[in-house]
């Protein structure tokens, strides 16, 4: 059952809001309600120990995950319901799916699709769920191509790629859906080292386009440098939220100090 | 200084041992008059023979059509989380996989003693209905039941593992990017699906196409029933037994070149993996060398 006994915000002004937002998997509770808002425009970054749900409220985001408690809209939308005569109906797959259109994400393990080139999977989604002109997909796609560095690719099997490379056509995948939100579940840590680098830049520059970007990660530098604001999870709570400056500096929860200091 | 390589005498012991017991086979198929291959030849290219032929391919491809369609659907039920479209596809699967395919074929064959008037809106003829029970297609049909559900329920098994052998990334990535249901399956995880599906489908088919001569037992005319025909007029059963498992071993020799190359088809994302690991070492710069 989802209850919500707030008011709805006037949500078309944020891309995410989320009140008491819970989820268990069978009798592991991992979100205990979660309370977050992001707006246009910025780019928040999650932190938090691995187990803290922080991939899974991310997750919950394009209903991927479907949370059992709360409030979740994105875009001023709830995620997967409708609101009907004071009921919650879930969705048909065909709504979630067009809901999902307009969220792009990018995974831990890339997940492009080996049977397709580089160029086929960024044209999959546009020309297959868009119903766009298949050579207009293409110049689109070669742009994006160009965007990350990877014109060279565009014939090239994902697996001839290494996980940098393969992570920033993901990237070029998912913005091929001209998504107003970018969803990234920490999107460097199966990389080398050396490697993560490349992805991040990306990932900057589209932040400073003014793309609406939630990223789950542990690169604290990107999170000081790029982040408008700064979410720590624990325990399946939003433990402390605010700006790099302050969360980084003038940290307040004893967890979050404890986190910080382990991981710095 | 030469190298001396380690003698097998062990090996070239049995290696002749095989040799002798072969020739001494050979010889005996030459020398035996019994084998009559002058029979054999003068029947090899037998209207009849080439007809059951004909019919024994015709069986196979449409068994398998029946069986590959069948047993996609039933896979798919089984994954279903719907629990009665997953039971009944388990059900299915205990009731095929659970009796001999030769009691289902005999099974089949007298169903119209069952039921007389239930011929089914099967897709070969609709006007079966209206024909008198003519002999010829009820085996026919009864041929095609048998074989085609037999192999539904063994391709469910091997479709099922194809569908589970696609990570479950792969859905969530496509489900992310907007694709309907549908889209998911049919452009993503069936194409990655087919290099599991593929290998043990093509022995299915080479096994299919000699199971297909369980049906003479219902006097379909196929390959090996066209061959006891003749054999039981003329009485030269072992010739006629040569021809039939030749035209056997050809069809098995014919698919197996086909599967090798299908299965090269399906890998190639795998192949081309290879090819560009083995460049990327040759340059060896840094970012290439993350290439598995």
């Amino acid at each position: 059952m989802l209850v919500s006994s707030h008011p709805s915000p006037p949500a078309q002004h944020f891309a995410v809001v989320a009140r008491g937002v819970e989820k268990s998997f069978g009798s592991l509770r991992v979100l205990k309600g979660v309370d977050l808002i992001v707006e246009y425009g910025k780019v928040a970054c999650i932190l938090g120990p691995s187990g803290s749900g922080k991939s899974t409220f991310l997750r919950c985001m394009n209903h991927l995950e479907r949370i059992d408690k709360g409030l979740l809209q994105v875009g001023g939308q709830l995620v997967g319901y409708r609101q009907h005569a004071g009921k919650l109906y879930e969705m048909k797959q065909s709504e979630v799916a067009r809901q999902r259109a307009d969220i792009g994400m990018v995974f831990q393990s890339f997940n492009l699709f080996p049977h397709m080139t580089v160029l086929q999977n960024i044209i999959e989604a546009p020309v297959g769920v868009k119903r766009l002109d298949k050579q207009q997909a293409i110049d689109e796609a070669m742009e994006l191509l160009a965007k990350v560095g990877l014109t060279a690719k565009a014939a090239s099997y994902p697996r001839t790629l290494s996980g940098g490379q393969q992570q920033r056509v993901a990237i070029a995948r998912a913005l091929a859906m001209k998504p107003k939100l970018m969803l990234f579940d920490e999107p460097t840590s199966a990389l080398d080292p050396e490697l993560v680098g490349e992805v991040l830049n990306v990932m900057r520059e589209l932040a400073s386009d003014g793309m609406t970007m939630i990223v789950v990660t542990h690169e604290l530098g990107f999170a000081r440098e790029v982040g408008d604001m700064v979410v720590f999870m624990d325990g399946g709570v939003v433990v402390e939220q605010g700006s790099p400056s302050e969360l980084f500096t003038n940290t307040k929860s004893n967890r979050a100090k404890a986190f910080l200091s382990k991981v710095l | 200084m030469p190298v001396v390589p380690l003698r097998h005498y062990g090996r070239w012991l049995a290696a002749a041992a095989l040799l002798v017991v072969l020739g001494g086979l050979v010889v005996s198929m030459i020398t035996n008059p019994r084998f009559k291959w002058d029979i054999v030849f003068q029947y090899l290219l037998d209207d009849a023979i080439i007809s059951g032929l004909l019919m024994t391919i015709w069986l196979t491809i449409a068994a398998m059509a029946i069986g590959i369609v069948l047993g996609t659907v039933i896979a798919l039920m089984r994954i279903s989380e719907n629990r009665v479209l997953a039971s009944v596809a388990s059900g299915y699967l205990w009731v095929f996989r659970g009796t001999p395919l030769l009691v289902q074929l005999i099974f089949w064959f007298n169903l119209s003693a069952l039921y007389p008037q239930i011929t089914i809106g099967f897709p070969f003829g609709p006007s079966f209905g209206n024909f008198d029970a003519n002999q010829y297609i009820t085996v026919y049909v009864a041929a095609l039941l048998g074989l085609g559900l037999n192999e539904g329920a063994y391709m469910s098994e091997i479709v099922r593992s194809g569908l589970n052998s696609v990570p479950v990334g792969q859905r969530e990535a496509a489900q992310a990017l907007g694709m309907s249901s549908f889209r998911v399956m049919w452009r993503i995880i069936l194409p990655q699906a087919m290099r599991v599906i593929i290998p043990p489908t093509g022995n299915q088919l080479i096994g299919m196409l000699k199971t297909t001569s369980l049906v003479s037992v219902i006097a379909m005319q196929e390959l090996l029933y066209s061959a006891q025909l003749i054999y039981s007029a003329n009485f030269q059963t072992i010739p006629l037994l040569i021809v039939a498992s030749i035209w056997y071993l050809v069809l098995t020799t014919v698919l197996s070149i086909g599967q090798y190359f299908l299965e090269r088809h399906f890998g190639r994302s795998d192949r081309r993996t290879a090819i560009a690991a083995s460049e990327d070492s040759a340059d060896g710069s840094a970012e290439n060398a993350r290439v598995a």
